[in-house]
């Protein structure tokens, strides 16, 4: 393995760790599907719907905003907030598709076995 | 402000260790859009005010179409788009997408994709959204692999 290699090894493992941690919290969860609901709000608007001050929204928003399930940008005076399912979807294909393309070949294999003996 | 504004926008954004010139040639040179954009071969001098096109694999068929609005390369790329590969979407009002390529530090850079403009493309808005994370994932294991993401 090259040197390139850790260093893109590191950097996707943690990438990984923000988001994992990011989704590990029901409160952010929750404002990832207010988001999925409708994209693009501001703070105040994703705060009505949560029950905690708007400093500890805020905080909810910067973890995710850390590990890339939601971008902010400007529009005019106001501050939008997006959901970002690109770090979701980099977990699926480093994970889940591993254990698919498993089951797909071992469905495969067990296809060219069958025809073989038939 | 209006709800029809904000489902209007969708932002995608992701981080790959790249150059923003890597990252450039990725989005503007059919040989690489071909490998993670559903095999799409772009077609475009980058010109403003001239055609930006994607064509299916066998480039028989005109899968997108749209017209340059802004090319800074290797930093900002901006198109409007028609999506003619379904019946549904093409009959819409085109759309926009932007691409914009930030150096951060350690050889990463930032990309982000926004597709706006959707007020009068809902179908395309529909159909697009699932595509985009799939084709980001797909430009990043592309990018930082050498291979095209195994699907």
């Amino acid at each position: 393995m090259t040197c390139d290699h850790l260093v893109t090894y590191s950097l996707s493992v943690d990438d990984d760790d923000r988001v994992f941690k990011a989704l590990a919290d029901p409160t952010r969860r929750f404002l990832l599907d207010r988001l999925f609901e409708r994209d693009g709000r501001t703070l105040t608007e994703l705060e009505s719907e949560l029950e905690m001050t708007r400093f500890g929204a805020m905080k909810h928003l910067r973890v995710l905003e850390e590990a890339g399930l939601v971008v902010a940008r400007r529009a005019g005076r106001q501050k939008l907030h997006y959901l970002n399912p690109v770090p979701i979807r980099l977990i699926h294909d480093r994970w889940i598709d591993k254990y698919t393309e498993r089951q797909v070949s071992a469905l495969a294999d067990l296809k060219q076995e069958l025809e073989e003996t038939a | 402000m209006s709800t029809m504004t904000q489902t209007a926008v969708q932002v995608y954004t992701v981080f790959i260790k790249a150059t923003p010139e890597q990252i450039w040639g990725a989005i503007t040179k059919p040989e690489f859009t071909a490998k993670y954009f559903y095999g799409s071969q772009v077609d475009s001098t980058l010109e403003r005010g001239t055609p930006f096109r994607g064509w299916s694999p066998d480039r028989a068929q005109l899968w997108a179409d749209g017209e340059v609005l802004d090319s800074d390369p290797p930093r900002r790329l901006s198109y409007t788009w028609r999506a003619l590969y379904d019946e549904e979407t093409a009959t819409e009002e085109p759309s926009r997408v932007s691409w914009e390529i930030e150096p951060q530090e350690g050889g990463v850079s930032k990309l982000t994709v926004v597709h706006d403009q959707l007020e009068r493309a809902p179908k395309t808005a529909e159909n697009v959204a699932g595509g985009w994370m799939y084709i980001l994932s797909g430009l990043k294991t592309l990018l930082e692999t050498g291979e095209p993401l195994q699907v």
